[in-house]
């Protein structure tokens, strides 16, 4: 099938490039630049694992900030316990322990909310699961104890065994192995027995209950290891920036998410990845050129939704309007 | 229990209610007969209150400012259909959503650059800002009392206007059938851009109401929309009526959450942790009602009759 | 001899309508069953009952003895009943065989497997492209299925059905939308499943009516006026009235 081969080559080359070159522009002494691939990589994390439930599943879930929000927070406040005292459960600096707690309370809260919205399709899922995002970016608002809006600093990263996160060249290389662990997961069940229901249910619901599959239960499913996997980009990036704050589960952070699966190319291993590269350079390149840099990329992201089908990996396999 | 504060909560509680009326109601008419998402709706809220805050300040009246500021605000209503919303209609819900959260950014950077970072802070005229005792303590400003007339007049017109006018009848025969209303030569085209505007002059109204209480501000858009989402979630999407009574049940709800449930809490907890608890559960409580009405209805209280 | 499927006084009410009034029937294992009536009779509405999609406000449904009244729609697959559709529901942009291939799957317990590529598992592909020759599609296997037309369509409906091993297939216009050629070549295919599975047709073409049904059922305003041979409806005065008017 040359067409795969070619988007297989593709994906090799960005993945390539994006191994290689930030280390090299960290050892000839550019750091800034290793920074933003980090944060590159760890939004790709969780872009791939939104894709998976969005591009393959057909899933619009617009609050996946809010497992970014929860694993960072799994990092953040047993630091802060384990700073300032307190709540002697889960005070550790422990990064096996937080990683853990992120994965944990990621899972659960993908199966309540999940078990929850999935009830609902079509728009009313759209809706309901922005109004949970924003629920749990309340709820964590509120938590004066935690300092509310204005955020959490931690000073001491997750302790793992082997790995040193201050360092930041071992972070970004946990994060890429991570990021490309997770793409490879994707992968696989996509193209699984599990994965073939999933996408029949995206492409046709009611002909596949028809067949025999309860499709509430296999998304259901999906939607729980998309969570997962989303927490534990949210326990990299609490790592990465410790600063953890409310404002990562804002409804409009999911937005971005969906805008960099929409983008790359959903449905596809690599478009993910493409979009969140996208999104950050774009990010960084608007913003030090304008702080009102919000205004041309909507108006780029309004031009992306009219005009393009497929979004950059459409593109690249030729399916650009 | 201290019924005048109960009293005066539910007050405004239904204060609440009504401006929540007036957002999600144009939400649920436009996702009604347009059958679309319109995430940008809070954006319209934030632009009526600058432009009337604006004229305020500029007239010096704030009855006049509403009054020039409300076509106004309808006037972008109608650009953004034809500029925007238009061209989205044929695709899917997906591309709704992110095509007004482009133009979210889009409408608050423009007022970011037009009316800058702070707010706008609107004082309310002096024959306005008097107080009324409505009986023993009760004691309530007049202002209040103005946007629950206001709200209700709105929903009273609304009514009317759906259920008892020929525009009415084309915005529901539009509802159920577009081509069939289309094809009998009415111009579903202006039709649909008129029930946007409407929709935006009811989001501007509600969002000039409540300036002179807080104020004029960036983020007020973005706050709004989701409770207005829950509301219509609640009500049934499409449904006016599910929109009325969703909106008050959650504007009651938010209102006396606030108040009331660290006295509740403290019936079984100790008074620190109900101190924790209650802002977190109360911040929680419209969205912990939503779940519950969607695990025994999932379209909604009042769903409006399938197409 | 028991029949396969007995239907015994169901009832549904939309709202006002009374879309099945008390219908009852009974459908024999290995014949074609069919289901005829003027438009608004409720055809698709008793067919949605028997697949499950819909609940009916009262009745049983015997599958087999079993009482599937209640039973959700996905769980009447594994019992033995399949449904076709009458606007072609496949999977568009999958391809023709994973079409079939995710009827073929869902017969062996769950999918919840998560290791396998799916489309590397002999025994479920080459399942399905037996289906897929069956109907005579299996050139067109590995085509997406957008590309192909209407008339394949409902073939490629048609082997999907046959690959969910259901016994009982309920079949809802399968003529619809078809041409001169592409009527023929599935009445002709549809004789051939006599004897090896149990068809309920819903169907508004009376050529292929007629030619395919051991025994017919005519539906009006959702009550069973007649039900018989072909010979016994086609002689029916009730029968004549309802179709054409005043005698």
């Amino acid at each position: 099938m040359p067409k795969l081969t070619r988007n297989g080559w593709v994906t090799l080359i960005a993945m390539a490039t994006l191994a290689v070159l930030p280390p090299l522009l960290l050892w000839s002494g550019q750091p800034f630049y290793m920074d933003l691939a980090s944060r590159l990589v760890v939004l790709a994390i969780a872009a791939v694992s939104l894709n998976l439930i969005l591009g393959f599943g057909g899933l619009v879930s617009f609050g996946h900030a809010a497992f970014i929000g929860l694993g960072a927070y799994a990092v953040g406040i047993p630091a802060y316990h384990a700073t300032w005292g307190g709540f002697e459960l889960v005070a550790s600096y422990n990064g096996l322990f937080h990683l853990a707690l992120a994965i944990g309370v990621s899972a659960l809260y993908a199966l309540i909310t999940g078990a929850i919205s999935l009830r609902t399709s079509g728009v009313y899922f759209i809706m309901i699961t922005m109004a949970f995002g924003q629920m749990a970016f309340f709820l964590f608002q509120s938590l004066d104890v935690y300092n509310g809006d204005d955020g959490l600093t931690i000073d001491i990263r997750s302790e793992l065994p082997l790995i040193n996160l201050d360092d930041p060249l071992q972070l970004f290389i946990l994060s890429y192995l991570s990021l490309a662990a997770a793409m490879i997961l994707v992968k696989v069940i996509v193209n699984s027995r599990f994965g073939m229901v999933l996408q029949g249910a995206k492409g046709n619901n009611e002909r596949m209950v028809t067949l025999g599959y309860n499709t509430y239960l296999y998304r259901l499913v999906a939607y729980v290891i998309s969570g997962t996997m989303c927490g534990y980009a949210g326990f990299l990036l609490g790592n990465f920036t410790t600063f953890i704050s409310p404002d990562m589960m804002h409804w409009t952070r999911s937005g971005e998410l969906m805008f960099m699966v929409i983008l790359g190319g959903a449905a596809t291993v690599l478009g993910p990845i493409l979009g969140a590269s996208a999104f950050v350079l774009l990010e960084e390149f608007l913003s030090s050129w304008t702080t009102f840099w919000h205004l041309p990329f909507g108006l780029m992201l309004i031009g992306v939704v009219l005009f393009t089908r497929g979004g950059l990996m459409g593109l690249f396999k030729g399916r650009g309007r | 229990m201290d019924y005048t504060l109960l009293f005066v909560q539910t007050l405004n509680g239904l204060q609440l209610g009504l401006l929540l009326f007036l957002v999600a109601s144009g939400l649920t008419l436009v996702f009604g007969i347009l059958d679309f998402v319109n995430l940008a709706h809070g954006s319209i809220y934030m632009i009526g209150a600058f432009i009337c805050a604006s004229l305020t300040l500029w007239l010096g009246n704030f009855l006049w400012a509403v009054v020039i500021a409300l076509p106004v605000t309808g006037a972008l209503g109608f650009a953004v259909e034809k500029l925007v919303a238009r061209r989205l209609y044929e695709k899917d819900h997906l591309d709704h959503v992110l095509g007004t959260f482009g133009l979210i950014l889009v409408l608050e950077t423009g007022a970011h650059l037009i009316w800058g970072p702070a707010g706008i802070t609107v004082p309310l005229p002096a024959w306005l800002d008097g107080q009324v005792e409505l009986f023993d303590g009760a004691v309530i400003p007049s202002y209040r009392l103005l946007i629950i007339a206001t709200g209700l007049a709105v929903a009273g017109g609304l009514f009317w206007l759906v259920n008892y006018t020929r525009l009415g009848m084309l915005i529901r025969a539009g509802a159920s059938n577009r081509t069939m209303v289309s094809a009998l030569g009415i111009d579903i085209a202006t039709l649909f851009a008129l029930v946007f505007a409407l929709g935006a002059m009811m989001a501007g109204l509600a969002g000039m109401l409540i300036t002179p209480i807080t104020t004029a501000s960036l983020g007020m858009g973005g706050q709004i929309i989701i409770t207005a989402f829950v509301v219509i979630i609640i009500g049934g999407i499409g449904s006016m009526k599910g929109a009325f009574i969703a909106a008050l049940i959650v504007g009651i709800i938010q209102t006396m959450g606030r108040s009331f449930l660290d006295q509740g809490f403290e019936f079984f907890m100790s008074e620190n942790a109900a101190e924790t608890a209650a802002p977190a559960v109360s911040a929680m409580a419209i969205y912990i009602l939503m779940a519950v009405v969607l695990a025994f209805r999932p379209q909604g209280l009042f769903p409006p009759k399938v197409r | 001899m028991d029949a396969l499927l007995r239907v015994t006084d169901l009832k549904k009410t939309f709202g006002g309508v009374t879309a099945t009034d008390g219908v009852s029937l009974a459908v024999d294992k290995g014949g074609i069953h069919a289901i005829i009536g003027p438009n608004g009779a409720g055809k698709t509405t008793l067919i949605a009952q028997l697949s499950g999609t819909l609940k009916p406000d009262s009745g049983t449904i015997l599958l087999n003895g079993r009482d599937i009244t209640l039973k959700p729609a996905y769980a009447r697959a594994k019992l033995g009943i399949t449904r076709s559709f009458q606007i072609t529901s496949l999977i568009m942009d999958m391809s023709v065989l994973d079409n079939v291939a995710l009827s073929v799957q869902s017969q062996s317990g769950h999918s919840f497997r998560f290791l396998k590529p799916a489309r590397k598992i002999a025994a479920v592909r080459d399942a399905a492209l037996g289906h897929l020759q069956q109907v005579g599609l299996d050139a067109r296997a590995d085509m997406v299925t957008s590309a192909l037309s209407h008339g394949e369509h409902r073939l490629v409906e048609i082997a999907v059905a046959l690959a969910s091993g259901a016994q009982l297939m309920l079949l809802d216009e399968p003529m619809a939308g078809l041409g001169a050629d592409e009527g023929a070549q599935m009445i002709a295919f549809l004789k051939t499943l006599k004897g090896q599975r149990t068809i309920l047709l819903v169907e508004h073409d009376m050529d292929a009516v007629f030619a395919l049904a051991d025994c017919i059922s005519v539906l009006v305003y959702g009550r069973l006026i007649a039900t018989g041979t072909p010979d016994e409806i086609r002689n029916n005065a009730d029968v004549r009235h309802a179709y054409l008017g005043e005698d």
